[in-house]
C-alpha cells in the first residue's frame, strides 16, 4: 500500500532540475509591476513630513502611494485588526513600511524607495521586555494566570526552593524562499493572487477587505514555498495587499519580493521570552510546585502572539506532572517588529523553561538529570486503552487515584504518555550512561576542552488551540480516463504534505501514488481553509482528502456491485485493481464505466478534529487531540577559552505514529532538530538602542551552516500507533522535533558545568559569548 | 549597455544589457532560466550558484558582463535529456531536499566540490564536503542528506 513507503518528495525531479516553480519563477505579464516599501528608520515617532516627489520622478515609478493616498482602509493583521499596511501618521517600528513604490523593475521600485524625504519626529522607544514591563504595555488587560492546586503553599512548605530567570531570544525564520506575492487583475475587477504563503484563506480575506470586494471576487493560489517555519502565516499579507492595491489602481499586474534585507527587517521573528521560576521539591527532586511568570516580547502588533503566549503557558510542564503550579504570562507591547508564529508557536519557549528547572534542581541536589526528569514524568499510559486489561475493585487493586492519568496544568487528563519506554530505549541506544561517565573522566584530564552531554524530552499538543480551525476540506476528481486529481486546503513548504496526502488517496483508490495529480492550494477549489500551521496539515487534509476519495470510491464500489449482483461493501481496491465478484478489473475500465454510467466522479470531503473543548481564559480544557513525543540525548564540546562549541553527535528517538511516510518523517526530525539547535546556539537577534534590527542579513545572522550538524546524527522513529483515530494512526510532524534542539543548549550548559562548581546559569542563544560569560560564573 | 555574449547550457546567447546587471538577473529575467533562485542577495546562502566556465560561482554577486565569452551551466543544463545528472539523481533518491530552493544551488556546488577534488587526486571525505559547503545553506534538512547525495554522487560522477 502507498500509505507508509518512504517515497520521495513528489516534487523531487521538479527540484533537481530547476523547474519548480515559486512565485518569483511564475512568467508573469510584460506590463508586470514590481513593488518595493519605503521603511522607517525610526522606532517610534510621528511623521511630521512625507515628500515623494524625488520618488515619483526617479526612472522606471509609475506609482507612488502613502497611506493618505489609499481610498480605503488596508490592513495587514491576522487577528486585531491593528497593522496598517502603511503608517498612518505614525511608526511604530523601524523597518515599517511607509510608503509604496511601483516602478518597472524591482531594481527601480528598490532604487526609488530610498529617495523619499521622510522627516519623523522622535519619541522614546519601548524596546525590551523590561521597558515595556515599566510602561505596562501589553496586549489584553492583564496577564494571563492558569493554575492547578495550590502552588504558593507548596512551594512555601517543601524543604527546597529552586528559583531563577531565562532569557531566550528570538529567531529569524530564514526561509530560503523570501516572502513573495503577484497579483493579476482580472475583468470586473476581481483579482488572482499567487503568494508564497501558508495560509492562502487569509490572503484571500485581507486582500478582499484591502480591495473592498466580497471573498468571491478573489482568488488565491500557492503552489509551494521555499520554506515557511511559520514565517508565512500572516507575515505575506503585506505583500499580497500592496500587490492588488497596485493592480486594482493601475490595471496592471503587480509582483513583489522582499529583498532579504528588507524581509528581515520588516517581518515578524520568534517572540523572545523571560521566564522566571520558583519551584519547590522534595529530597529526591520530585517538584511539589511550581510558579512560573512568563515574559513574551510581542512587538508593535498583535499578530498571533496572544495564541503564541497561550502555546508557552501549555508547554509550560513538558513531560512533567507537577501537581501545584501557577503560570503567569505577559504579553508585552513593545516598538519591534511584531514577533510571529514560528515552528512550535510558543511551546518551545514554555519547554525551555521546565527543562532549565529541571536542569537547575538537578545541579543545585546533585541529583542526575536524566534520573530527575523520569521521576517527575506523567505517569505511563495503560498499555491498551484506558478500563481494558486490568481489573479493578480487589484487594490489593490500586486505587483509582493512582491509576488513573494524571492532569496538566490546565487540568486536561495525558492519556497517551509514552515517554517512560522511549526515554529507556533511546538512553540505552545512545549508551548514555556509559557515555556521562566517560566525559566527566575526559572533562577531569583535559583543562581547555570540555565535553557535555544532555538528555531532553519532548511532550508536544497537537491541534490549533483557537478549536474552529481545527477543520480542513479537500476536493477530489476523477478523470475518464481514470487519472486522479487531488486538491487540499493544506499548502507545501517542503514539508512533504502533498505526498503524504497523495499517498492516502492512492491508499483509498488502492492505485499507485503516480497516478494521483497534486495540485496548488487555491481559494477557488477548497474554501475557508485555515492556515498550514501547527504541524496539522496531513492531520487535516490527510482526512479530508480521504473523505473525499471514500465517497467516490464508495460510488464506484455501488456501481460494479449491481453490475456483479454482489454487495458493495465486498469490492476491494487494490494494486490499480478493483476486485469485485471473483474479478479484478482495471481500476481505468471501472471509472470509465461508470462514467458511461453517469456516476459522479467528483467529491468534497471535510474533516473537523472530534473530542476538542477549550476554554482559553480560564485555562480549562482540553485543547489538543493528542500529544506526539520524542526524546534526544546529544553530545557537545566546547573551548573554555574561546567558548567555541560543537555537537559532535545527536540520538534522536521520535514519535510519528504510524508514519505515512518515514523518509519524509526523518526529513523533518533531522531539519527540526538543527533548527532548533541554532535558536538556542548561534541564531542572536540583535537591536541597537534606536530598536534598529542589526542583524537583517546572513552575514550577521548566523543560521546552522552544515558543519554545525552533528558529527554523528542517529535518528530512529518510534514504532507505535497513535492512539487517537488519526489518518492512519499517524501523528502530526512539523513542530515537534523543532524541541529535540534544546538537548543541545542543555549540553552546553552541562559542559560549562563542568568547569566549576556554581550554577553558570546559561542564558539562550547560547552564543560563544554567552558561554564564556557562564564559564566565569561557574568558575565565581 | 554591455554586450553580453555567452554559451548556457551549450547555446550561444547574445544580448546588450545594463551595465549592471547581475549574471542572476541575465538567467533569470533574460533567459528565463529560473532554476537559479535568488536567496538572500548578497552571496552569502548559495542559491543562486552557478557554473562559469566550469567554476562554481555565486551569480548574484556577479555581473552579466563578467561573463562574456564564458560558457555558462545552471541547473537546467546538467541533464542530458531525461537522463539526470548523477548529482540531481544522489538528491532525488537521497531525499536531499525539502523546500527545493537550495537545491539548484546544492547540486552546482556538489558537482563542483567533487570535480575540483578529483582533480586534486584529494578525496572528497565527508568532513571535506561539510568544509566545502560553508557557503550553501539549507534551512530545511538539517544536511544530513545532502551530504548523503554529495557523497553517492562522488562515487558515480
Amino acid at each position: 500500500m502507498s500509505v507508509a513507503a518512504p517515497l520521495p518528495h513528489d516534487a523531487a525531479p521538479l527540484h533537481v532540475t530547476g523547474v519548480a516553480r515559486y512565485v518569483d519563477d511564475i512568467p508573469r505579464p510584460a506590463n508586470t509591476l514590481h513593488l518595493a516599501f519605503g521603511l522607517s528608520e525610526v522606532a517610534r515617532g510621528r511623521i511630521t513630513a512625507l515628500d515623494l516627489a524625488t520618488v515619483r520622478a526617479a526612472p522606471g515609478v509609475v506609482l507612488a502611494m502613502a497611506a493618505s493616498d489609499l481610498a480605503r482602509e488596508a490592513d495587514c493583521s491576522p487577528s486585531a485588526n491593528d497593522e496598517p499596511l502603511l503608517a498612518k501618521g505614525e511608526v511604530f517600528y523601524a523597518g515599517q513600511p511607509v510608503f509604496l513604490v511601483a516602478a518597472t523593475s524591482h531594481r527601480a521600485a528598490r532604487r526609488a524607495a530610498r529617495l523619499a524625504r521622510i522627516e519623523i519626529a522622535e519619541e522614546p522607544a519601548l524596546l525590551t521586555i523590561e521597558d515595556a514591563l515599566a510602561a505596562d504595555s501589553r496586549f489584553e488587560e492583564g496577564p494571563r494566570i492558569y493554575v492547578k492546586g495550590d502552588a504558593t503553599t507548596a512551594i512555601a512548605t517543601a524543604p527546597h526552593l529552586i528559583e531563577g530567570s531565562l532569557t531566550m531570544g528570538g529567531q529569524e525564520h530564514f526561509y530560503l524562499e523570501g516572502q513573495a506575492a503577484l497579483a493579476l487583475p482580472q475583468e470586473g475587477g476581481d483579482m488572482v493572487v499567487q503568494s508564497s504563503t501558508q495560509h492562502p484563506t487569509e490572503i484571500q480575506h485581507k486582500v478582499a477587505d484591502a480591495l473592498g470586494l466580497p471573498m468571491n471576487a478573489v482568488r488565491v493560489e500557492t503552489r509551494r514555498m521555499g520554506g515557511g517555519f511559520g514565517g508565512k502565516e500572516s507575515q505575506g499579507n503585506a505583500l499580497a495587499i500592496a500587490c492588488a492595491l497596485v493592480a486594482q489602481a493601475t490595471g496592471r499586474p503587480a509582483k513583489m519580493r522582499y529583498d532579504r534585507d528588507d524581509d528581515m527587517v520588516i517581518t515578524g521573528k520568534r517572540h523572545d521570552f523571560r521566564i522566571d521560576y520558583r519551584a519547590g521539591v522534595d529530597a529526591t527532586g520530585r517538584i511539589l510546585g511550581l510558579e512560573f511568570v512568563h515574559y513574551c516580547r510581542c512587538g508593535w502588533a498583535q499578530d498571533l502572539s496572544l495564541p503564541v503566549a497561550d502555546r508557552a503557558m501549555l508547554h509550560a510542564d513538558n513531560a512533567y506532572h507537577l501537581p501545584n503550579v501557577r503560570i503567569e504570562s505577559h504579553r508585552l507591547k513593545t516598538h519591534t517588529q511584531s514577533a510571529t508564529a514560528y515552528r512550535g508557536f510558543g511551546g518551545p519557549q514554555g519547554m525551555l523553561g521546565i527543562e532549565r528547572v529541571m536542569d537547575h534542581v538537578a545541579q543545585a541536589l546533585g541529583i542526575d538529570p536524566v534520573a530527575l526528569r523520569q521521576a517527575n514524568y506523567y505517569r505511563a499510559a495503560p498499555a491498551s486503552g484506558p478500563g481494558t486489561g486490568r481489573r479493578h475493585g480487589g484487594a490489593h487493586s490500586p486505587k483509582p487515584e493512582e491509576i488513573g492519568p494524571e492532569t496538566t496544568p490546565y487540568h486536561m487528563p495525558v492519556e497517551d504518555f509514552i515517554l517512560h519506554e522511549m526515554t529507556a530505549r533511546l538512553l540505552e541506544s545512545s549508551d548514555y550512561a556509559a557515555r556521562k561517565a566517560e566525559i566527566a573522566s575526559w572533562n577531569a584530564a583535559s583543562p581547555l576542552l570540555k565535553r557535555g552531554i544532555a538528555f531532553s524530552p519532548v511532550k508536544f499538543g497537537i491541534s490549533f488551540t483557537l478549536t474552529h480551525l481545527n477543520q480542513a476540506g479537500a476536493l477530489v476528481h476523477v478523470y475518464q480516463d481514470g487519472s486522479i486529481h487531488m486538491n487540499h486546503g493544506g499548502t507545501e513548504m517542503g514539508q512533504g504534505l502533498f505526498q503524504k496526502v497523495a499517498q492516502v488517496a492512492a491508499a483509498r483508490f488502492g492505485v499507485d501514488p503516480g497516478r494521483v495529480k497534486i495540485t496548488a492550494t487555491d481559494t477557488g477549489k477548497v474554501p475557508n481553509t485555515s492556515a498550514t500551521a501547527a504541524s496539522s496539515g496531513s492531520d487535516l487534509n490527510g482526512m479530508a482528502v480521504k473523505a473525499a476519495c471514500d465517497t467516490i470510491r464508495d460510488r464506484l464500489a455501488a456501481f460494479v456491485a449491481e453490475r456483479h449482483q454482489t454487495d458493495p461493501a465486498m469490492v476491494r481496491f487494490e494494486g490499480g485493481r478493483v476486485h469485485v465478484g471473483g474479478e479484478a478489473l482495471p481500476f481505468e475500465q471501472v471509472v470509465k464505466a461508470a462514467y458511461e454510467g453517469r456516476i459522479s466522479l467528483s467529491a468534497t470531503g471535510f474533516y473537523a478534529t472530534p473530542k476538542l473543548r477549550w476554554d482559553r481564559i480560564r485555562g480549562e480544557g482540553r485543547p489538543f487531540f493528542y500529544f506526539a513525543y520524542g526524546c534526544a540525548v546529544t553530545e557537545v564540546v566546547l573551548d573554555t577559552l574561546t567558548g567555541e562549541n560543537r555537537i559532535l553527535r545527536a540520538d534522536i528517538l521520535h514519535d510519528c505514529g504510524a508514519s505515512l511516510n518515514p523518509a519524509l518523517d526523518r526529513g523533518q526530525i533531522e531539519g527540526g532538530y538543527v533548527q532548533g539547535a541554532g535558536w538556542l546556539t548561534t541564531e542572536e537577534l540583535v537591536w541597537d538602542d534606536k530598536g534598529r534590527l542589526k542583524t537583517h542579513a546572513p552575514s550577521t545572522y548566523k543560521i546552522p551552516a552544515c558543519s554545525d550538524r552533528p558529527r554523528v546524527f542517529k535518528v530512529a522513529l518510534w514504532d507505535g500507533a497513535n492512539r487517537e483515530d488519526t489518518i492512519y494512526r499517524s501523528k502530526a510532524v512539523g513542530e515537534p522535533p523543532f524541541m529535540l534542539g534544546i538537548s543541545a543548549w542543555l549540553a552546553l550548559s552541562d559542559a560549562v558545568q563542568s568547569t566549576g562548581p556554581n550554577w553558570p546559569d546559561l542564558p539562550a542563544p547560547a552564543t560563544a559569548e554567552a558561554v564564556l560569560a557562564a564559564i566565569g560564573r561557574a568558575r565565581g | 549597455m554591455a554586450e553580453v555574449t555567452i554559451k548556457v547550457n551549450g547555446a550561444p546567447v547574445s544580448r546588450d544589457v545594463p551595465d549592471a546587471m547581475l549574471l542572476v538577473e541575465f538567467l533569470r529575467e533574460e533567459l528565463r532560466l529560473t532554476g537559479t533562485h535568488v536567496g538572500c542577495d548578497t552571496s552569502q546562502c548559495g542559491a543562486c550558484v552557478v557554473h562559469l566556465d566550469g567554476r562554481a560561482v555565486k551569480s548574484c554577486t556577479t555581473l552579466a558582463a563578467q561573463a562574456y565569452g564564458a560558457e555558462v551551466t545552471t541547473i537546467e543544463g546538467l541533464a542530458a535529456g531525461e537522463e539526470l545528472h548523477p548529482m540531481q539523481r544522489a538528491f532525488h533518491e537521497n531525499h536531499g531536499l525539502q523546500c527545493g530552493f537550495c537545491t539548484p544551488g546544492m547540486i552546482m556546488t556538489g558537482i563542483d566540490m567533487v570535480r575540483r577534488y578529483r582533480a586534486a587526486g584529494q578525496e572528497l571525505d565527508e568532513a571535506a564536503i561539510r568544509h566545502e559547503l560553508e557557503g550553501n545553506l539549507c534551512r530545511c534538512t538539517g544536511y544530513h542528506n545532502i551530504v548523503k547525495s554529495i557523497r553517492q554522487a562522488a562515487g558515480e560522477m
